[in-house]
């Protein structure tokens, strides 16, 4: 089972491989991959230089070109592809059909991995990337119960990644337009969810408002965390229920108790997400994460995630509580 | 230029989703989607009764096409996408790419609006595996899709959502289930009580979103009427209506009197605001925030 985990900056990279990463994901600077934020990812040299730091130490790099080409520009994605080939990498996460037909016929050599912001959750999704364009691997959405995975990876040829700590999407990858209803730009489009530069924090006498694009998102009362206000993580007013979490409260996803079953079912890597955290969360999270897939790898049987472990996770973790998401029903 | 009725996004009761379709039957819309695209849970009309209301619209002469799901997770759930695409009879709206999978090489399908068709190199790799026809993205605006027209391969018909709430998000989550302290597997089928589902409004009481089911929609209603002109032109081929619990008819009408021309669009207009469930926007058709609504002003730029 192999550590895939992010990289926004060749900093985290370094930090990544240094703490026990098997594979690193990075993008480069602008819209073709998934976290496209001012001052985050790769330019040519940075690249350059990361993947070498990688391969000198027997490590994986993965460029994530996970966003839609948008009809006016669909060559800048179709360059990303080139450049990611001449660089060296060692994958390419896509979405995008019309990219993978390109990278089929022009960079045949190139392997691909099917992103999560591919939406598929069933093995008729997996079969038609994996017949038509040969992918490699896919991540799955953070939609399936544990039985539902192995469901998925009993009927596909294909390696199955699943996430593994992180931030929490309670959409389906893919399918959600929500940030762009709110703020004109969202994952598909434009690589961004509740871009930062619609935010605006406000003080106000009723509390510290947190606004997207001018939307009430969240109200602090004082002395209370404040989040940032990822539009479905807000807390909002449904019928005679006021003021609850009404999509999903800001936590993080982690899986450390799962990685028995994760690894006995077939599951072939664990994704860490944040390319948008610094380094010091690369660390911390990648050395965390090395220590218990060797532990549980010695001695699945008698693995038991530390509450070490936890307390770790949990101090660089969203909202500084988590979830087994998904994987475990009653979550739904 | 068509009218399209999309499939119902909400559980309403058995009879009235009979009853609404006897008086579809009598309507002026030449294309219906049929079936239960959200959830797998709901379960007052079952494939076999889409069948038996497939046959009675394409009998009143409607282009019947079965939607299929958007969120497949289950081995069940695979199961009733194979009954839909191996139906024989009708076409089939791919909701999903595994519905593409059953469908590409076999018989012809629409691509529906959660395939995420954004880019020329996509549409024309998509259609050389069977498409009948494409609709586009719901945040896709007027200028990208222009560029998609202009490339689009010969013959193949472009449709737009162009009334509705739309359906922005879907989830493993149930938000009514949520939202009524319930698990999802034990939802004791609550959307049923919400026709149009359920709003969800900001701390400050502005209508944001809408709960239904698994499935997040915008509070507001997007619409294209005053549009209609513009769509022709462009060389769109079909716009769809996303069904509400009241007034569907009407609004069929309403849109059907614009696109003969019988009746002018701004006057057409200011009544089906009067019938809408919540504002209206149109933000994503000329390449903004979903929410917004831009009128003939703003894009002058006399505001």
């Amino acid at each position: 089972m192999e550590l895939v985990c992010p990289a926004g900056s060749l900093p985290a990279l370094k930090a990544a491989v240094d703490n026990g990463a098997d594979c690193v994901y990075l993008g480069f600077r602008d819209a073709t991959n998934a976290r496209n934020f001012a001052g985050l990812n790769f330019d040519e040299a940075a690249i350059e230089a990361g993947i070498r730091y990688a391969h000198d130490r027997h490590r994986k790099v993965f460029v994530a070109l996970n966003t839609y080409p948008q009809a006016a520009k669909a060559e800048l994605w179709q360059r990303a592809v080139d450049r990611a080939a001449h660089s060296g990498v060692d994958a390419v996460i896509l979405a995008d059909p019309g990219m993978m037909a390109y990278a089929v016929k022009h960079q045949p050599q190139l392997r691909l991995h099917l992103s999560v912001q591919g939406s598929a959750t069933n093995y008729e999704a997996l079969d038609f990337y994996y017949q038509h364009f040969g992918i490699a691997r896919a991540v799955l959405p953070r939609v399936l119960s544990l039985t539902q995975v192995a469901q998925v990876i009993d009927k596909t040829p294909v390696e199955i990644e699943v996430f593994g700590f992180g931030s929490l999407c309670v959409m389906v990858e893919g399918r959600c337009a929500l940030s762009s209803y709110a703020t004109g730009e969202a994952p598909n489009t434009n690589g961004v969810c509740s871009p930062p530069k619609a935010v605006r924090w406000v003080e106000t006498p009723q509390g510290r408002e947190s606004r997207l694009n001018g939307v009430l998102i969240d109200r602090y009362a004082p002395g209370e965390n404040a989040g940032y206000p990822t539009l479905c993580k807000g807390r909002f007013d449904v019928g005679n229920e006021k003021n609850y979490y009404a999509i999903e409260e800001p936590t993080s996803l982690n899986t450390l108790s799962l990685l028995p079953e994760l690894m006995k079912i077939g599951v072939r890597a664990i994704k860490i997400e944040g390319r948008q955290r610094s380094p010091a969360y690369v660390a911390q999270v990648t050395k965390v994460w090395r220590a218990a897939i060797d532990s549980c790898r010695a001695n699945p049987q008698h693995y038991n995630a530390k509450p070490a472990w936890f307390s770790e996770l949990d101090k660089v973790a969203e909202g500084q509580q988590h979830t087994l998401g998904a994987y475990h029903r009653p979550w739904k | 230029m068509k009218l399209s009725l999309g499939p119902i996004q909400y559980y309403w009761p058995r009879g009235e989703v009979l009853a609404f379709y006897e008086t579809v039957a009598q309507s002026p819309v030449d294309i219906v989607y049929l079936g239960e695209a959200v959830c797998s849970r709901r379960h007052e009309v079952r494939l076999s009764d889409w069948l038996d209301i497939a046959a009675v619209l394409r009998e009143a002469g409607k282009e019947v096409v079965l939607s299929t799901q958007v969120l497949i997770e289950s081995g069940a759930d695979v199961t009733v996408l194979h009954k839909i695409c191996a139906n024989g009879t009708y076409l089939v709206e791919a909701n999903d790419i595994g519905a593409v999978h059953c469908l590409e090489g076999k018989v012809p399908f629409v691509a529906g609006p959660h395939l995420n068709i954004y880019n020329l190199p996509t549409l024309q790799w998509m259609a050389a595996l069977g498409l009948h026809r494409w609709v586009m993205p719901l945040e896709m605006g007027r200028d990208e899709l222009a560029l998609l027209l202009a490339g689009c391969p010969a013959g193949l018909p472009t449709e737009v959502f162009a009334y509705g709430r739309m359906p922005l998000a879907f989830s493993a989550r149930c938000f009514t289930a949520r939202h009524c302290n319930l698990p999802k597997d034990d939802c004791q089928f609550k959307c049923i009580e919400h026709p149009d589902g359920l709003l969800m409004r900001t701390r400050e009481s502005e209508e944001f979103l809408v709960l239904n089911g698994i499935q997040t929609q915008s509070a507001r209603v997007h619409n294209l009427l005053p549009e209609l002109p513009a769509l022709r032109a462009m060389g769109v081929d079909v716009v769809r209506i996303s069904p509400q619990s009241e007034h569907t008819l009407r609004i069929i009408d309403l849109f059907q009197d614009v696109m003969q021309g019988r009746t002018d669009a701004a006057l057409a207009n200011t009544e089906l605001l009067g019938l809408m469930v919540e504002k209206p926007c149109n933000g994503y058709w000329y390449g903004k925030p979903g929410l917004e609504q831009v009128t003939e002003l703003d894009e002058c730029g006399v505001l």
